[in-house]
């Protein structure tokens, strides 16, 4: 049997620094997509709960427990990320394998929202988009799901296809505002 | 222009696709007739002012909206989940 080798959307332990902000690659682990069932949404929450010690996130919310993270990603739609899916989610929710779909960045630093303003339409400052909080938006021309995980840290989620313009389109507006005069 | 979407909050426009008035969501019984189904299919109002229309957040949740907005003023009113509206 031929042994196939995974390769990662980004080189591993890729990080730049340009300006005040930091891009790396970021390992998600397991990325599942949970669309519950019409009506099944609390039934799923709960199962989430038995299973991974989360819930179902509200709109434009992320919940986590350890390693495990639940992204709201859209209308009865959020990403279960870095544990494999329990099977009995599956009595409640369509569970879609989406680990080899999606490529994830962190920004981390100072000027992430200044950078972020150039490419999303949303206002992703701190005070706006608090700990906690995973949006669906558009990058550039891409739909995008965007999380805060630190104070100074959002990590951004695109389709792998399209991994290399959306570093692409960071570095741009990383390298665009670290050349504006201070002040 | 900005929309308010009941799930993502206020958003550019740019993530929003427009369909038409929301006629599209009374659709006819199968046997209304002919008169009901053309008026359906095709007739549709030229309204100057307050008006219903859907939306789609293609680039945001994904979920369609009726937005009520006023074309005169460009004010807008108000968005509801389609799938609410039409229940
Ligand atoms: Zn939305």
């Amino acid at each position: 049997m031929v042994e196939l080798t995974a390769s990662a959307p980004f080189d591993a332990g890729m990080e730049r620094t340009i300006g005040a902000v930091t891009l790396r690659a970021a390992e998600t682990g397991p990325v599942t997509a949970l669309m519950p069932y019409a009506g099944q949404e609390r039934a799923l929450s709960a199962a989430l709960e038995r299973a991974h010690g989360l819930e179902f996130p509200a709109a434009g919310r992320m919940t986590s427990a350890g390693q495990a993270r639940c992204l709201w990603s859209g209308l009865d739609q959020a990403m279960l990320i870095g544990v494999e899916p329990d099977p009995a989610l599956a009595d409640h929710a369509a569970v879609v394998a989406q680990s080899d779909g999606w490529a994830a960045l962190t920004l981390t630093g100072d000027a992430v929202a200044d950078v972020l303003a150039r490419l999303v339409p949303v206002d992703l400052r701190p005070a706006a988009f608090e700990q906690g909080a995973s949006i669906r938006s558009e990058l550039g021309h891409m739909m995008v799901i965007l999380a805060r995980t630190g104070p100074q840290q959002v990590t951004v989620m695109g389709f792998r296809s399209m991994a290399g313009t959306l570093l692409h389109e960071l570095e741009n507006a990383m390298t665009a505002l670290a050349a504006r005069p201070k002040g | 222009m900005r929309l308010p979407c009941p799930l993502c909050g206020s958003r550019d426009h740019r993530e929003f696709t427009y369909q038409g008035a929301a006629v599209m969501l009374d659709r006819p019984a199968p046997d209304a007739g002919a008169e009901a189904w053309d008026s359906y299919v095709h007739l549709r109002d030229n309204p100057a002012g307050a008006t219903r229309e859907l939306w789609y957040h293609g680039a945001g949740c994904g979920a369609w909206l009726v937005v009520a907005r006023d074309t005169v003023t460009h004010a807008v009113f108000g968005a509801e989940l389609a799938r609410q509206v039409r229940r």
